[in-house]
């Protein structure tokens, strides 16, 4: 006899790769739309946008800035979508099956998650490979580590979409929830545009801004995977955390999320 | 298996026992005051229509939802203290498939052998033994979403009965089934009862299936209205049961107990008589009642008389009696 928590949560994990390349569509959906949105903007804002990833302001391009922010969205889009996957287990039937065996809720949790966590990752580095054409230092270390911060990050945002669509009895309402919550989230990560620092000069608008920004989870995600892929600061009139403070916070993200999400699974579903 | 002779059995041979269990949904009493006990081994059936709160007793017992009041015991395991132990006893087949379409029949009941923890050997042994028994082992490899309804509810209950529960709670278990399957399932289950002496609990709000079990317990509107097996519950309305079509059955019915001492109801504009009428009688009431009566039809009682007979309710809609 097996370890049920273990077994439970390996086969769940395993569930969710073998979902997810029997449904051609997803892999498209997940990579996709980041990729496009990545193009037109990047190619698009590249003349109106003044600020490289280095802090200098003419040598490199939006693309470049963009692109930490690209492969976070990824993240993102894979990992929410992922979870969507417990409304139609829900919906389906599968659920209940699970939930009437004697496996810890825990366990439910974490397989779920390390599905979407091991998709997320995958997508992202296949949109990493773009990034090979992208002037930046490549060496083990710096990838390493870069592939870190993914699993962190992508495992933060899985637990998260994991929340929500417990919570939810519709895909309908999951749409809502990710226009709503988000995608602001994500745009207010710093992935878009930098963070403003406060200055005497400050206008309200930047003060809430920068707090919002500040407050925002996905931030310290992106600006790891930013200090990660250009070993660089910021410029001195934007907000950087440092590599320190950026994976405490991450990590803190994961496992308060992780928590809620378990909490949250003991409720009826 | 006889419901009356096993009530006064020891403790040991109550595989469920349930106490004054009452459940409700904001204002609305979906069960109320309930109290039962199921047998080990046998095969018994919750009877009721939609609404009757069946579902709800499900729900309950397969530890989906928490109790409000009362207390469930389930092989001696209490339900509020120790779902977790009753979870391992139970084999649950829900009546909308927790199959995943997605993956193959073997995918699915691997995974299923995952969730209870069995080791690679005797997951292979389980799964080669339940498939063969129900016929599916030549289907390992399809994916469920390309299987009928007959097939997937197979694969649900070899699902299910992977590892070895010692009581299988079945909800509506033949909805969507051709009669061909539903024959299936029920060698199934009597080979499960005589063979491992699983002990089966089902719901159905179909008549015919509850009068295959051992015993039935009829719910109406969160009560037990009634249990026993269905020939004894059947006995009880005596051996016939009479239903005369007529215009003006308040008239009738007035008739037939002047005349005969006989007392009728009516129910959704018929007349129906719970007696044993002896075909001497029959004629007489027919002669006499001939302007007044388009059908007279004569029957042995059915669950559905049952039913009627506790509720004053037709099974298939809660119409209102006019006695």
């Amino acid at each position: 006899m097996k370890n049920v928590a273990v077994s439970a949560s390996s086969s769940l994990a395993r569930r969710e790769l073998i979902r997810f390349f029997r449904q051609p569509n997803r892999v498209i959906g997940a990579i996709g739309t980041p990729l496009v949105m990545w193009l037109l903007f990047g190619l698009g804002l590249e003349e109106s946008f003044s600020v490289s990833p280095s802090g200098e302001t003419q040598d490199e391009n939006f693309l470049q800035y963009y692109f930490p922010g690209t492969l976070v969205l990824v993240l993102m889009f894979t990992a929410i979508f992922a979870t969507i996957s417990v409304i139609e287990d829900r919906s389906e039937g599968f659920l209940q099956g699970v939930l009437v065996s004697p496996v810890p809720r825990w366990s439910i949790v974490l397989g779920k998650v390390v599905g979407g966590t091991v998709i997320a990752v995958l997508q992202a580095v296949l949109m990493l490979l773009i990034a090979i054409a992208l002037p930046m230092q490549w060496n083990l270390v710096a990838v390493l580590h870069l592939f870190g911060i993914l699993v962190a990050g992508a495992f933060g945002l899985t637990c998260l979409g994991f929340v929500l669509a417990w919570k939810l009895d519709s895909v309908h309402g999951f749409h809502a929830i990710m226009n709503l919550l988000l995608m602001p989230m994500w745009l207010l990560s710093g992935a878009f545009f930098p963070i403003p620092e406060l200055t005497a000069q400050s206008s309200v608008g930047q003060i809430i801004i920068h707090w919002l920004m500040k407050l925002d989870p996905l931030t310290y995600v992106v600006s790891l995977v930013r200090q990660v892929m250009y070993e660089s600061q910021q410029a001195e009139r934007f907000w950087q955390p440092d590599l320190g403070a950026s994976w405490f916070i991450t990590l803190l993200f994961c496992a308060v999320m992780f928590v809620i999400a378990c909490r949250v699974a003991r409720q009826p579903a | 298996m006889g419901g009356d002779a096993m009530s006064s059995d020891s403790p040991s041979n109550v595989a469920v026992k349930i106490e004054s269990v009452a459940y409700a949904y904001g204002d609305r009493q979906a069960l109320c005051e309930l109290s039962l006990e199921i047998f080990t081994g046998e095969i018994f059936c919750l009877l009721g229509p939609n609404g009757s709160g069946k579902t709800t007793l499900f729900r309950l017992l397969s530890t989906l939802a928490s109790l409000q009041t009362g207390s469930v015991s389930i092989m001696e395991n209490d339900l509020s203290n120790d779902a977790h132990a009753i979870r391992r006893l139970l084999g649950v087949v829900f009546q909308s498939p927790s199959l995943d379409r997605k993956l193959t029949v073997l995918e699915n009941l691997r995974h299923q052998a995952a969730m209870y923890g069995l080791g690679n050997s005797v997951t292979a042994e389980r799964i080669d033994e339940a498939t063969r028994r129900l016929g599916i082992n030549d289907r390992l490899y399809d994916r469920v979403e390309t299987l009928s309804g007959g097939l997937s509810r197979r694969v649900e209950l070899a699902k299910c009965m992977l590892h070895n529960p010692s009581i299988l709670l079945l909800d509506e278990p033949s909805t969507g089934l051709d009669p061909a399957a539903r024959s299936d399932l029920w060698s199934y289950l009597r080979l499960l009862q005589s063979e491992l002496g699983t002990t089966v609990l089902m719901t159905t709000h179909l008549l015919e299936e509850a009068d295959r079990c051992d015993r039935v317990g009829i719910l109406h509107e969160g009560n037990l209205v009634a249990i026993g097996e269905p020939n004894t519950l059947r006995a009880e309305l005596g051996s016939d049961v009479v239903s005369i079509q007529c215009n003006g059955p308040s008239a009738v019915i007035d008739q037939l107990q002047s005349n005969w001492q006989l007392a009728a109801r009516q129910l959704d504009g018929m007349v129906r008589l719970e007696e044993s009428v002896s075909a001497a009688l029959l004629s007489d009431i027919m002669q006499s009642l001939s302007g007044q009566v388009d059908n007279i039809s004569v029957g042995r009682p059915t669950l559905e008389d049952v039913f009627i007979h506790h509720t004053g309710h037709q099974f298939w809609h809660d119409a209102e009696v006019d006695r």
